[in-house]
């Protein structure tokens, strides 16, 4: 039976560690919403969602409640539109229709993102999903709720380099639409290399077309807890410290797989994945860099850092895998610069740079993530921030991405203010030398030989 | 049946566990088990509870525990055990 040592410390977490799960997302398939009527495709979304999701929040409440878990977000991911959207759109402005009815949905339901505003071009771009892509400033500039993603390159096929072109005009056109709030549209729009199927996590959360019609996914949280972890063993060894964290990890992705299956049994839809991923918050205590200097660096970025991640990385996925029965998504350590106060303190020291935050993805997901640049970047330079960290995915055979944000109007020095759970950048500098006519060759990036298994 | 657990924390005084139990008693919530100990300072004690026979739903119960305990100037959180159970146990 339970015993008082174990209740208490349960509740420690939540209570003073910052534990919490941070989205039950619902994933939706809107492949049969399919039509080449604009109107009908849109009144099928609304209808669809509307439905599907009717009970999400009120699900999520009442877990919170009867377990006294706080369930921070409740989402819905849909599948790409740019699939969706195909045979009615014959213009960017049919899709910014389509975002607009989204977004009505997602407030109807009363979740606060929805992600699937999204195309696909790994290898080769329809002329749907180009316009889908062009569309994307304009509909993420008007709407409040949608997040849009955009799959570039894969370790199967290699790196699309026409997108990964396009993609960086998108983001600073994004960007200038929004520059009266700092470029918030660019917070709201990721690009994947490996873009995983069942990722709950925002921005790039999209229903995969490999998914049944409606799914549950979970992503779990709790760097706080972590962080108390590693704090309880300052003088341990390498050992005793990878088994602490492993120990709590398993215990934060229980109470994720706890949360999945009971919103999957009470709301009858199927448990999709339980995401492993430790997601930080603005939150004092809630800072994956606070983990990394409880382990013994002086700031996030000295020499080091990439091994003290590795380690993390690795021992959240062996404590997460046991405890959980189906585990996807993104599932490591998120590193974002503005949604973690430790991270934009070690930024403000000097500490820690895009460079070294691009090092930092080879070993964890996701990517360089909510990263702020000075407004006047060329557009070829973020293509080319772009195709080094598909590259860095496509050959380690892991999903990589980007939320780069160029704030239109600031430079380095400044510093970005996005409210909320996104929080706030300090500018970045970025190298100045050119990228340009590497990204105006265009074409393909051919598929590393190791995706030749066959 | 399915098991909850009452948990109390706060500042000890008397008549913390009276006047639970006296609630828990109105509303038909058998008590299987009790104990407690001191924290940092603070009263902690922990009831494990089935409340399948209450007539009220379990989020009515949680949250007049939860009013019950304000009036006390204490926690008292109702919860189910699975969480427990899935964190604590393989």
């Amino acid at each position: 039976m339970i015993n008082l040592s174990e209740v208490i410390e349960t509740n420690a977490m939540i209570e003073k560690e910052n534990l919490d799960v941070r989205t039950i997302t619902l994933g939706i398939s809107l492949l049969d919403c399919m039509s080449d009527d604009i109107d009908a495709v849109c009144r099928k979304i609304y209808d669809r969602i509307t439905e599907k999701a009717e009970n999400l929040v009120r699900t999520g409440e009442d877990i919170e409640r009867e377990y006294a878990i706080p369930i921070v977000n409740k989402r819905i991911s849909v599948t790409p539109i740019g699939i969706v959207g195909s045979a009615a759109a014959s213009s960017p402005e049919d899709f910014a229709r389509i975002a607009a009815v989204l977004d009505k949905a997602a407030k109807e339901v009363g979740v606060n993102f929805l992600g699937g505003y999204s195309a696909l071009p790994v290898k080769g771009m329809t002329d749907a999903e180009r316009l889908l892509i062009q569309s994307i400033p304009m509909a993420l500039s008007s709407t409040e709720r949608i997040c849009s993603s955009v799959a570039l390159g894969s370790t199967k096929v290699g790196i699309n380099m026409d997108a990964v072109a396009l993609m960086g005009r998108v983001i600073k056109e994004s960007a200038e639409r929004t520059k009266d709030t700092d470029s918030s549209a660019c917070t709201k729009l990721v690009v994947f290399c490996n873009a995983p199927d069942d990722n709950p996590f925002m921005a790039g959360a999209f229903h995969g077309v490999t998914e049944t019609d409606a799914v549950i996914n979970v992503g779990v949280s709790g760097p706080g807890v972590i962080k108390h972890a590693v704090d309880s063993v300052p003088d341990a060894d390498f050992e005793e410290l990878a088994e602490t964290i492993k120990r709590t990890a398993f215990k934060v992705t229980r109470l994720g797989q706890l949360v999945a299956k009971e919103a999957s049994r009470r709301m009858g839809i199927p448990f999709g994945i339980v995401d492993l991923s430790l997601a930080p918050t603005p939150a004092i205590g809630d800072s994956i860099s606070d983990i990394l200097e409880g382990m013994g660096l002086e700031r996030t970025g000295a020499p080091g850092t990439t091994a003290a991640l590795a380690l993390l990385n690795d021992q959240v996925k062996k404590g997460g895998i046991m405890a959980s029965s189906y585990v996807g998504g993104l599932s490591g350590a998120f590193i974002p610069v503005s949604e973690d106060q430790g991270m934009i303190n070690a930024v403000n020291a000097g500490a820690l740079t895009i460079e070294k935050l691009e090092a930092m993805t080879c070993i964890c997901s996701v990517g360089l993530d909510m990263i702020a640049i000075p407004g006047d970047v060329p557009e070829s330079t973020i293509s080319g921030i772009i195709a080094d960290e598909m590259a860095i995915g496509m050959v380690n055979q892991k999903t990589t991405a980007v939320r780069i944000i160029p704030v239109i109007g600031k430079d380095v020095g400044d510093t970005a203010y996005f409210g909320g759970l996104l929080g706030y950048a300090p500018i970045m500098a970025v190298s100045r030398f050119s990228s340009e006519k590497f990204i105006a060759r265009g074409g393909r990036i051919p598929a590393p030989v190791h995706s030749f298994r066959n | 049946m399915s098991k909850s657990i009452i948990t109390v924390v706060g500042k000890d005084q008397v008549g913390i566990i009276a006047k639970v139990c006296t609630y828990l008693a109105d509303n038909d919530v058998n008590i299987l088990d009790i104990s407690q100990t001191i924290v940092d300072g603070f009263f902690n004690m922990m009831m494990i509870a089935d409340a399948d026979g209450s007539a009220k739903e379990f989020r009515a119960l949680s949250l007049e525990l939860e009013e019950l305990g304000k009036k006390m100037g204490c926690i008292i959180k109702l919860q189910r055990e699975e969480i427990f159970n899935s964190m604590q146990r393989i």
